[in-house]
């Protein structure tokens, strides 16, 4: 049997309440030795104060060749921006 | 530098007309200054090339543990000592970055591993050499990573991302290990004459294998247009080598300590020191295998890997057998 431990991605939530953010990989056996092994490789300067472990293999992720179909329809809509209405000066801040 | 003649699978740059269509939009992406990402389409030849350089930067960082584990146990302070461990257990996550990095690639971690192991691919020429005095340790820090900084600030641009975002991270832990290595040179420096002269002789030994690391001269170096073009590599061997020495030449200057190059000298036309080559036979000699310490480094690295397999094989053992027990509690 091939005994390569399995690649894990390693997400950290910074100190200041921000979301968890991918910073890396590392191999693990399992879920708990990917935690220990996170916080030895990627909080060792203070980086974090939580951390998520996902193997690799369970992230699902959309195509390069869907960059069209999905990202540039949203080019063409400047009217979701707030920025695209102008409101009067009289009007104050909105 | 941690990666050295690195062999791209051709030689010239292919001409855009020789392009197939998905060859040019790559290209334009790579001229245009955008990252190519795993599952973006690319080169084979892109592809092969930058898996042999991130798989021997990643060798490097791990076969460079080793010259700065023979001195954790001698360390002169429980401070150096706790340093110098935070700096190995630096390489060790290095090591890791870039592993993960190819991996994205397509290749895994432990291929890549075996084919060191089997002398099938290489690490830096540097680690050939040995630390023979205290001082070393700080030369290495300060001089060898220093030339490392040289190299990997330039390859934070390089147009494959994950090799990128692997680049940022490794820099920023690399100036530590500078700043450390200098912090030890010159308590040397400062120190008894004794102190000084074994500063001296670390600079003096390690001065040319440094700047060794940054591979055979530009007129030399016959694989680099392709990988310069695909901006896998950044600057030429020739521009990084000169950055290092401008930078390095006045450090040594404020130790009192002599340069380790007689020729070492400032010229006002090019606004940049001249300097003389290092012995480019002895690194050809080192890369084939036949410098100081070739032989101890890989078959340390080849026992600790071996010693280790009955761990690796216990845990992997272990998890299977945990998460079929949770199947069967479902």
């Amino acid at each position: 049997m091939k005994n390569e431990w399995p690649l894990w991605e390693i997400f950290i939530r910074g100190q200041h309440g921000l979301s968890h953010r991918h910073v890396g990989s590392l191999h693990a056996p399992d879920a708990e030795l990917a935690i220990k092994n996170a916080r030895d490789v990627y909080t060792r300067r203070n980086e974090g104060v939580s951390i998520w472990a996902v193997e690799a293999v369970h992230v699902a992720a959309s195509s390069p060749s869907d960059k069209g179909p999905y990202y540039e329809p949203s080019e063409s809509k400047v009217y979701r921006h707030p920025t695209f209405f102008d409101i009067p000066d009289e009007v104050g801040s909105m | 530098m941690y990666a050295q003649m690195i062999k791209t699978a051709r030689s010239g740059i292919k001409p855009r007309e020789e392009m197939s269509d998905q060859e040019r939009d790559f290209q334009d992406k790579i001229d245009r200054d955008i990252k190519i990402e795993p599952r973006d389409w690319m080169p084979d030849d892109y592809r092969a090339t930058l898996i042999r350089q991130i798989g021997q930067h990643a060798h490097s960082e791990v076969v460079g543990q080793l010259p700065e584990g023979n001195w954790v146990t001698r360390a002169p302070t429980l401070e150096r000592k706790a340093i110098l461990l935070a700096k190995v257990q630096d390489e060790a996550g290095h090591g890791l970055y870039l592993y993960s990095a190819a991996e994205t690639l397509g290749e895994s971690r432990d291929e890549l591993i075996r084919l060191l192991h089997e002398g099938r691919m290489k690490y830096s020429s540097i680690f050939n050499y040995p630390t023979l005095n205290w001082a070393d340790i700080g030369g290495v820090g300060w001089l060898i990573d220093g030339a490392a900084i040289v190299n990997q600030v330039a390859l934070q641009r390089t147009s494959y991302g994950p090799y990128s975002r692997a680049m940022v991270r490794i820099c920023k832990e690399e100036s530590f290990h500078a700043r450390q290595g200098y912090d030890a040179i010159m308590k040397m420096a400062f120190g008894t004459p004794e102190q000084k002269a074994m500063a001296q002789s670390a600079v003096n030994r390690l001065w040319f294998p440094a700047i060794m690391m940054f591979g055979p001269s530009d007129a030399e170096s016959t694989h680099s247009e392709q990988s310069m073009a695909w901006k896998i590599k950044v600057k030429s061997n020739d521009e990084l080598r000169q950055q290092f020495i401008d930078q390095t030449v006045p450090q040594i200057e404020y130790l009192g300590l002599d340069l380790p190059d007689p020729s070492l000298e400032w010229n006002d036309e090019t606004g940049h020191y001249d300097y003389a080559d290092p012995d480019w036979t002895e690194f050809f000699d080192v890369i084939k295998g036949n410098g100081p310490c070739n032989v101890d480094r890989l078959q340390n690295r080849v026992k600790a890997w071996e010693d280790g397999a009955w761990v690796r094989d216990g845990l992997m053992a272990h998890a299977r057998k945990k998460a079929a027990a949770k199947v069967a509690a479902e």
